[in-house]
């Protein structure tokens, strides 16, 4: 379990314009092409010096895969990336201002304190 | 010395640039009202007459990244290049560039890390809303150096609540011992009840309207020991799951100092979260 892969994956794909459409549109793929290529390069390094042993479990891949972001927060990642990566994806969907946001608090509206633990 | 001349606390909310120059049907009906109180609370750093803006916030991954994280981290460089991609994509920040005053960010480096902080350090730093909105509101000609300061609110493990305060009284004493006669004022924004990415997030007003009328009454009153008593690094879940950032309100509370009653402050109840601003003239009222 690596809640630090999860959070990586959602950081360097929120952050990339072309890469958040690209997971909009083809999430399986995209998550699958960056666990191969993307997961272990070391953001400050060039692209020798890749780190050997990042993975993610089925659970986590699966839930990246199918924008399962009620999942995220079980899962523990950081709850302000995936917000941010979803209202990128999503908000514009909705008509009514905050939309997205509203469906995302009801999608999770199962969820009590304490949380899932999102230290890493 | 340096003079410090006016201490703001605030709270840092991304949508006012947008509510605030949004016109015709665009504009929320919030807009006005926000705008006005935005405008006198301007007003109590334009009496100031600061030279030299001391910038308290926190990165939100933006940088700063979990293979690297620092808790304190000042930033030494001529130049801020300010506001990032995706919070021009959600929130419609505009690119900006801010001087830095680099002796005084070395001077808040060496005696910092002497009196007991090992303060980060970062010549290049891209500084996000945390320290651009505040700028916005309280400064919109971006026209005075800077110096930032980041601090840890949001990949735990976190420093304690005591240490932030701990660290705006150093950040205090550092000011006035800088050999300079410039006049400085310290700004730093944080968080009422917050929660962003949980189930409590956007509803009508902040999730905990009860812990946002303490943490008013905490901060204008100066009362860092009350404060302290009840604030821990686990209670601040119970608020908001992005309460954490309260903390950097107990920061600006030591750099105003125990006691000392706030002479400008104000709240804006929105949907999502209350606003909150305070002034301290450590000089006394101007």
């Amino acid at each position: 379990m690596s809640k630090y892969l999860l959070n990586k994956f959602l950081f360097t794909v929120d952050r990339d314009p072309g890469l958040v459409e690209r997971y909009r549109e083809d999430p399986a793929g995209t998550v699958a092409w960056w666990e191969a290529e993307e997961a272990g390069r070391i953001l400050n390094c060039v692209t020798l010096e890749k780190t050997t042993w990042l993975a993610f479990d089925d659970e986590e891949r699966t839930a990246l895969a199918t924008h399962d972001y009620p999942k995220l927060f079980e899962l523990g990642a950081h709850p302000f990336l995936t917000l941010t990566l979803f209202i990128a994806m999503f908000e514009r969907d909705y008509d009514e201002p905050l939309g997205f946001q509203k469906e995302y608090a009801r999608r999770l509206a199962h969820f009590s304190l304490p949380y899932p633990d999102i230290a890493t | 010395m340096a003079e410090l001349v006016a201490v703001i606390a605030s709270t840092h909310h991304p949508f006012y640039y947008r509510a605030s120059t949004s016109t015709g049907e665009e504009r929320p009906p919030f807009a006005d009202e926000w705008v006005r109180k935005v405008e006198a609370f301007r007003e109590t750093l334009t009496r100031a007459r600061p030279d030299v803006l001391v910038m308290v916030g926190s990165d939100h991954f933006h940088q700063l990244w979990l293979d690297n994280m620092p808790q304190f981290l000042v930033g030494k460089a001529p130049v801020y290049d300010a506001n990032w991609y995706n919070e021009e994509r959600e929130f419609g920040l505009p690119r900006m560039r801010l001087h830095g005053q680099e002796d005084l960010s070395a001077h808040i480096l060496r005696e910092g890390i002497d009196a007991g902080f090992d303060l980060a350090f970062s010549n290049e730093l891209r500084i996000d809303h945390s320290i651009t909105c505040p700028i916005i509101t309280l400064r919109p000609q971006a026209d005075l150096p800077i110096v930032p300061i980041y601090t840890n609110i949001f990949a735990p493990p976190l420093p304690q609540p005591k240490r932030f305060v701990q660290l705006g009284r150093t950040i205090r004493e550092l000011v006035k011992s800088w050999p300079s006669n410039q006049r400085v004022a310290v700004i730093g924004t944080g968080h009422l009840s917050l929660e962003l990415g949980g189930p409590r997030q956007f509803g009508p007003h902040g999730p905990d309207p009860e812990f946002d009328r303490k943490a008013v009454e905490w901060i204008s009153s100066g009362d860092i020991e009350g404060c302290l008593s009840e604030v821990t690094l686990d209670s601040l879940h119970a608020p908001g799951n992005a309460t954490h950032g309260f903390m950097d309100f107990m920061l600006m509370m030591g750099v105003a100092g125990e006691g000392q009653k706030a002479d400008y402050v104000d709240t804006y109840d929105l949907f999502h979260t209350m606003e909150a601003y305070f002034t301290w003239y450590p000089g006394g009222q101007r």
